[in-house]
């Protein structure tokens, strides 16, 4: 058993539930996995919410997160079976054998300390370094890792420095002890398309500068692809499909893998513009109360009727602060706003009540979008009472209709949003925006939180509903993939300004401004050897220039 | 301007106009009572004329806000004022009062905040386990029985029945050191069993809410014993919550101690205002409700300065 790094036996994980309103109850949520890893090599874990991805990877550091408990099978690290090692050797193995990345390294971090106390702190608690050679180690894993000023960097606070730079520390952290394992649990997740590239590469050249074996979890197919040598799909606890990473990717064998690697395959004919815009955002400049620097500057957009806007940027761009100052939540402190030929109010005070019910919302989080205590009826049917005083009868008939538009069958009036699944509820809060008979939805990073295959649902729903409805969508997102899949026209935004903007066609053709460029390559495609490729392109590039 | 020191100056200017208000509230206060320090100190032999004479000397038929301000400037300048009853300076007596008062807090103090942190560490560690439940099911009885009874309880077993120490703690200037401390040990113990449950359960609470963390879980995933995390992740990130609640337990110490000062005869600040009260000398009141304003004002600023020392985005800003 010792030629391997990793041997996981017929692993079973359960855990505590606590249902609303009935007793606790152990669940099993990973039902016997097998899988093993040789020194140096590294292993895609793969799946949706759910699959026991992150459960699993935790369980070869023989722990478990709240209530999970390791029930049985057995976890072989370096030919020993450590879930029946004694709490003492358990110890010495985590941070010293096998370490870990989380995906928010900003929550990862202890905010009282400094990134280097942190970075060798277990590199010295298992007494592999000293504290100087420790600190010596971690200056050129910062180094390696690409951050700027690697001397100093490890005197700063986790605040003081960028949610890419903290990722980056917590790798170095994992590495800092020269493990023989790291478990890498959605490392890139949380950062921006064109951070996550550099994020990655980082990692990946770390990974074989170091000579670590990893395990790699990921939900993002194209992500674990650049770096893995095998792939391992998980769904519901369960292996589907574990293959080399070549043959995962471009020949899977199990139709769930192949629903995973066929995801966004959406295709959509960009409709041409009108010559009357539904909605004309001219000039606009914002900034919030308390601040000095303007949110949005000069923003000029058009949304026309029946169509989609695609306003795509990375986090900070304003894209969400558009969103607000559209829907008068944010007064701009410059430009009008025209929809549907007549100028609206800046704030929403003083909007009439068609305005606001032909300008209805959808939000990330569709979980703090409803109220836990209010049945799905009660969310669709307040609209409809609001705004065209339906009772009784014809309320009921309504929301049964709108229920049967966003495909959730009868039944779910008497749910509440706990009982839904995330994909369930977006599509209650379609519903609700929907009851209201806008022209227009803003949906801000609609399926953002959900699943790949669940956020196909829901894009394909939405396209479905613009046909039947002939509604107009501003659609913010910082997926270009949903992008492509769905957008008539598409703004580019950057530090609060619109860098490109037009048709779909137009905007996703050659040439490219540098930073729309940078956006574009960034987004990982699913094909071997990307990510390569890519920045080897860059290279060339800047030296070109 | 770094904005740590901002956020400081304001806190502390806030602080000051908080005493201000509090000396407003307290010389009005005592204003309103019925009848005038000239009736009180006269008494059954007060005639018009006397009454007339001693007020004009007392200066009771200026203004109020005259008044006021003569007595918050003696206040300032460190002139308290005389005693009706005795006609003492209270600014003597004061001082002797207030070190005792200190004197005991501090030694109280000084066992039970290092006491509670220890103890709420001990629980975190052992939570819902026997330990956990026995420090809790301790110390919220010892909060729960009136601090009279524990006195008196203490005084029957360690002073009566095993003969340790003193049951009267009268201290003068000429104790030693050594002697003090034999004289107040059982009046420390009372206080440290009084004041022990509320912060050891703060400490216990706010370090659990801590606890959730994601950086608990990196310290545990590097191997850390369950001790260390707490000691070194956990309670850095709980400082705030916990100096709040010591220093309400240490002014607490200061300005609550009164009932213990007579059980145990103790010469405090709490003995002397409560018998300056029943012989209504008003400018002693006053002096005593000032001081103790400035005690419980002066330790929450500590503690609100504390906090925001110990916030590392105010310590180091971007």
């Amino acid at each position: 058993m010792s030629d391997k790094l990793l041997k996981v036996r017929n692993l079973k994980i359960g855990a505590t539930v606590y249902p609303p309103g009935e007793k606790p109850k152990e669940i099993e949520i990973v039902h016997g996995v097998d899988f093993e890893l040789e020194g140096g090599k590294v292993l895609g874990l793969i799946g949706e919410s759910g699959a026991g991805k992150s459960t699993i990877g935790l369980a070869t550091m023989a722990y478990g997160r709240g209530g999970v408990e390791l029930t049985g099978g057995e976890v072989w690290v370096n030919g020993r079976d450590i879930l029946k090692s004694r709490m003492r050797d358990v110890r010495r193995l985590r941070g010293g054998e096998v370490t870990y990345v989380s995906q928010s390294a900003a929550a990862s971090f202890n905010p009282a300390k400094k990134i280097m106390e942190q970075v060798t702190e277990a590199a010295i608690l298992q007494k592999k370094f000293s504290k100087k050679e420790a600190e010596a180690r971690a200056v050129e894993l910062f180094r390696k890792l690409g951050l700027p000023d690697p001397e100093n960097i490890g005197s700063r606070y986790p605040h003081q420095v960028s949610g890419g730079q903290l990722q980056r520390c917590m790798t170095a952290l994992a590495l800092c002890p020269e493990p023989d394992l790291v478990v890498f649990d959605e490392p890139t997740t949380a950062l921006d398309v064109t951070t996550q590239i550099d994020v990655l590469a980082a990692i990946k050249e770390a990974i074989h500068a170091t000579g670590v074996a990893a395990l790699y979890i990921t939900h993002d197919l194209a992500v674990v692809a650049q770096v893995s040598d095998h792939i391992m799909v998980l769904k519901m606890g369960e292996m589907v499909e574990y293959g080399t990473t070549d043959q995962i990717i471009n020949n899977p064998r199990e139709e769930y893998t192949q629903a995973l690697v066929s995801v966004r395959s959406i295709r959509h004919e960009e409709k041409q513009p009108t010559d009357n815009p539904l909605l004309r955002v001219e000039n606009v400049t914002a900034r919030y109360r308390g601040t000095d620097f303007d949110v949005l500057k000069n923003v000029n957009v058009e949304l026309h009727p029946g169509q989609t806007l695609a306003v795509v940027g990375e986090s900070g761009s304003g894209k969400s602060t558009l969103a607000r100052v559209i829907t008068g939540l944010l007064p701009p402190s410059k430009g009008q706003i025209t929809f549907d030929g007549r100028s609206l109010s800046q704030d929403l005070k003083s909007r009439s009540y068609e305005d606001l019910r032909e300008l209805q919302m959808i939000y990330q989080m569709a979980d703090t979008a409803m109220n836990p205590r209010q049945t799905v009826g009660t969310i669709i049917g307040r609209p409809l009472e609001f705004y065209f005083g339906l009772k009784g009868k014809e309320k009921q008939r309504r929301i049964q209709e709108l229920l049967d538009e966003i495909e959730l069958g009868t039944g779910f009036q008497d749910r509440y949003p706990a009982e839904l699944s995330g994909g369930q509820k977006q599509r209650v809060c379609i519903a609700r925006a929907l009851a209201a008979k806008p022209k227009l939805i803003i949906c801000d990073e609609v399926t953002s939180a959900l699943d790949p295959l669940v956020a196909d649902g829901i894009l394909k729903l939405l396209l479905n509903l613009q046909k039947i409805e002939d509604v107009a969508y501003l659609f913010i997102t910082h997926d270009l993939a949903t992008v492509k899949a769905i957008a008539d026209s598409i703004a580019v935004m950057y530090q609060g300004q619109v860098v490109r903007y037009g048709t779909k066609s137009e905007v996703l053709s050659p040439p490219f401004d540098d930073y729309t460029d940078l956006l574009l390559s960034s987004v990982p495609e699913m094909k071997l050897g990307w990510l390569e490729e890519t920045l080897e392109h860059r290279r060339m590039e800047s030296a070109g220039h | 301007m770094h904005p740590i020191i901002k956020l400081i100056a304001q806190r502390l200017a806030l602080g000051l106009m908080l005493l201000f208000a509090a000396s407003i509230l307290i010389f009005g206060g005592t204003m309103m009572l019925p009848g005038d320090v000239a009736q009180q100190i006269l008494g059954q032999s007060a005639t018009p004329e006397s009454l007339a004479n001693l007020r004009a000397e007392l200066g009771l038929n200026d203004p109020p806000i005259t008044r006021y301000f003569n007595w918050l400037g003696g206040f300032l300048t460190g002139d308290l004022g005389t005693a009706l009853s005795n006609g003492r300076d209270i600014g003597e007596s004061v001082s002797f009062r207030l070190g005792n008062t200190l004197f005991l807090a501090f030694w109280a103090a000084a066992i039970s905040v290092p006491l509670a942190i220890f103890l709420g560490l001990l629980a975190v560690r052992y939570k819902d386990r026997w330990p956990d439940k026995l420090i809790s099911a301790v110390t919220l009885t010892t909060i729960s029985i009136p601090e009279f009874m524990i006195g008196y309880i203490l005084i029957y077993w360690i002073s009566i029945q095993l003969g340790w120490f003193s049951s009267v703690s009268i201290i003068y200037d000429t104790m030693t050191l050594g002697e003090k401390l034999n004289a107040i040990a059982i009046p420390v113990m009372v206080l440290t069993l009084v004041v022990l449950a509320h912060m050891m359960r703060m400490t216990r609470a706010a370090i659990l809410n801590v606890m959730q963390s994601a950086y608990i879980e990196t310290a545990e995933l590097k191997g850390m014993g369950m001790l260390k995390i707490i000691r070194k992740h956990a309670f850095p990130n709980a400082i705030a919550p916990i100096v709040n609640v010591v220093m309400l337990n240490l002014a607490y110490l200061v300005v609550g101690v009164v009932v213990i000062e007579v059980v145990f005869a103790y010469p405090g600040m709490g003995q002397y205002l409560v018998d300056h009260v029943s012989k209504r000398d008003v400018p002693v009141v006053q002096a005593c409700g000032l001081i103790f304003a400035a005690v419980y004002i002066g330790l929450n600023l500590v503690a609100d300065i504390v906090s925001i020392l110990a916030n590392p985005r105010l310590r180091h800003p971007k």
